[in-house]
């Protein structure tokens, strides 16, 4: 046991240190992406109707006259000192940007991800279970589908089915304008959804609700088939193991064998597809916030994107590629406490 | 070769995959054939038809047509072109990049192997969409541009797939009888290690024309891909984005041909998988 927790504390150790350099990395990436932009900062930042001299005194004032490391290290220490540069849009700091925007997306993805794991896990188990069935063909079709399907063009489906059709949900945005205004929400954790209900506001909590669903639902989508197709391999393969036969052997009944046995092995996979998941989720909601006018980091950065406001790209890209990369972390982190054999292998 | 035959035998029996097979060669036949099944072709390409603007589907519209009057479904059909050389572009681009690199760093080892991985681990440590955003809006925004910031983002997988063959191979009986009758590093990986890293490639391929179909358009979507008038299927669904509630077959029918054809190519993709998976292939024949 001593040896193992040693092992443990090696891998971790490891894994972050390798987490710093793929950060210092990403960096790295941005900072040459910005450089690639075919357009001269010392322009923009004098304007159209600058002389030379003015340009060349700008581009002195920026730095960049300077080698290209020096710039590159100018630009890390502003990281670090959180500067992420402005807005050409909004004229904002980026990083005020994001941070005003963040808690709106965090609710989606996490409604999101709930959605996808509540639908997703029990369908995989079902379909492994009965396998070759037609509720595991049905299952199969669907998860594909899932994973085929373009999140905008499912947006616009939904929209037009419960808005326009059935006319029962709203369009977009996170909360009725009215009930917004005459019920305002607490701000406890920053969620909507969470905070009206901490509070008992339950015209606002109503109103997050049906606002909430159709976009979560969309960007669900994906990370069902997702977490479906590999619970299914998963416990496929674990249900044909060894073990498995010696259990049902021995007469253990069939739910005990399936939730003792073959799930906690397939909690790693289950745990990698997870960290996929947000790969998904993340660039996803630049889609889903977009057709649903859901005010969230996704929808501020396809804005961005739609404008060249390069600042916000690159800040955005940073931003989101750390929080995945960090997400990626603790996933790895998790799956090796819960299952020793990743610290072995 | 007997085994490819069997792979393929097995995957006529699967009616899913062949559904999604015959999806696959109409619409390579549809790109291949555009001007010629496309009912107007020059709307296709982008010349507006004031006279049917908004027009409902109807029998000389059959998919309708959208602001500017153009038919939906010769724009389609001119743009099963447009994604079909896109996902074969960046796939094989991907591939040619990652393939011979992964190749190279299983088999050499060492620090080639360490030095490739680590790129390699960087460029995954991304959301390869968020990847291909920042490149295509670096680059400015245009078909070309978004075709090479998705092959950047796509070669890694293909070096970190083949790596693993390569490494694998590396040990393999043939291999080490090649090294000791003193035949060339370079031969060996042309000659035996690449080829019969084929498989996994092929099947990871199958499914990325499909993914690259998908990707390319939602690009397209946001604005950072094919241009107007092109008729690329994403930049079509954003375009009618304004009027989906009453001229909904603007953005349904262009969304629904990108899904019909990720849909396809992940079934086929599922199917080879399967049929290539010796794991699975054992327990198929119990």
């Amino acid at each position: 046991m001593e040896g193992m927790s040693l092992r443990r504390r090696e891998y971790f150790i490891r894994r972050i240190i390798l987490t710093v350099l793929v950060l210092l990395g990403l960096t790295v990436l941005t900072f040459i992406l910005a450089w690639i932009v075919p357009s001269d900062p010392a322009a923009l930042y004098v304007g159209p109707r600058a002389r030379p001299e003015e340009v060349a005194k700008a581009r002195v004032l920026l730095g960049l006259d300077k080698p290209l490391y020096v710039q590159y290290f100018i630009y890390l220490r502003d990281i670090f000192q959180g500067d992420l540069g402005v807005s050409i849009r909004t004229k904002r700091p980026v990083l005020d940007d994001l941070r005003l925007n963040f808690p709106n997306s965090l609710e989606l993805i996490i409604a999101s991800l709930a959605i996808a794991l509540i639908i997703g896990l029990p369908l995989g188990i079902v379909s492994a279970k009965r396998k070759d069935t037609i509720v595991d063909h049905i299952s199969r079709v669907v998860t594909v589908a899932g994973v085929s399907i373009p999140a905008f063009w499912l947006g616009l489906l939904m929209q037009l089915l419960f808005m326009r059709v059935l006319g029962i949900l709203p369009l977009g945005g996170r909360i009725d304008t009215i009930v917004g205004m005459m019920y305002p929400v607490k701000t406890i954790t920053g969620l909507d959804l969470i905070d009206s209900l901490l509070t008992g506001n339950w015209p606002a909590f109503s109103s997050s609700l049906q606002h909430i669903i159709l976009p979560a639902l969309t960007l669900s989508a994906y990370s069902i088939g997702l977490i479906a197709r590999m619970t299914r391999s998963t416990m496929l393969e674990v249900l044909g193991e060894n073990y498995i036969r010696t259990a049902k052997a021995w007469g253990f009944s069939d739910r005990v064998i399936t939730y003792t046995y073959a799930l906690k092995n397939a909690i790693g996979p289950t745990l990698t597809v997870v960290g996929l998941t947000f790969a998904y989720l993340i660039t996803g909601t630049f889609y889903v916030e977009t057709i649903f006018y859901w005010p969230g980091i996704g929808s501020y950065s396809a804005l961005a994107l739609l404008s060249l406001d390069f600042p916000v790209i690159m800040g955005v890209t940073l931003v989101l590629g750390t929080a995945y990369v960090l997400i990626n972390l603790f996933l790895d982190l998790l799956q090796a406490y819960l299952d020793p054999r990743v610290v072995l292998g | 070769m007997a085994e490819h035959r069997i792979s393929f035998l097995l995957l006529r029996k699967n009616p899913v995959s062949l559904f999604g097979l015959i999806v696959i060669t109409a619409f390579v036949l549809t790109a291949a054939l555009a001007p010629w099944v496309a009912p107007y072709p020059e709307q296709g390409r982008g010349v507006p038809n004031l006279e049917a603007m908004f027009a409902p589907p109807s029998f000389t519209h059959l998919f309708g047509a959208d602001s500017l009057g153009r038919d939906i479904m010769s724009r389609i059909i001119m743009g099963s072109r447009i994604s079909l050389m896109i996902s074969l572009v960046v796939v094989v681009l991907a591939i040619g990049i990652g393939m011979p690199l992964g190749a190279l760093a299983g088999y050499m080892g060492g620090m080639t192997d360490e030095v490739v991985m680590r790129v390699t681990d960087l460029f995954l440590a991304f959301p390869s969409l968020l990847l291909a955003m920042a490149i295509a809006a670096a680059l400015g925004p245009s078909l070309t541009n978004s075709m090479i910031a998705l092959a950047i983002s796509w070669w890694p997988w293909y070096t970190r797939l083949v790596r693993g063959q390569s490494v694998s191979l590396r040990e393999r009986p043939f291999v080490e009888a090649a090294r000791a009758t003193g035949v060339r590093d370079r031969n060996i990986i042309l000659r035996h290690i690449l080829p019969n890293s084929l498989s996994p490639v092929i099947v990871q391929a199958t499914v990325d024309i499909g993914t690259v179909i998908l990707a390319a358009a939602s690009l397209s979507f946001l604005g950072l891909g094919a241009q107007q008038p092109t008729p690329e299927w994403g930049l079509m669904v954003s375009s009618g984005r304004v009027y989906i509630f009453e001229q909904w077959w603007i953005s349904g029918f262009p969304g629904l041909a990108i899904f019909a054809v990720a849909l396809a190519f992940n079934l086929v993709g599922d199917g080879l998988r399967e049929a290539l998976d010796p794991k699975v292939r054992r327990s198929r024949r119990a």
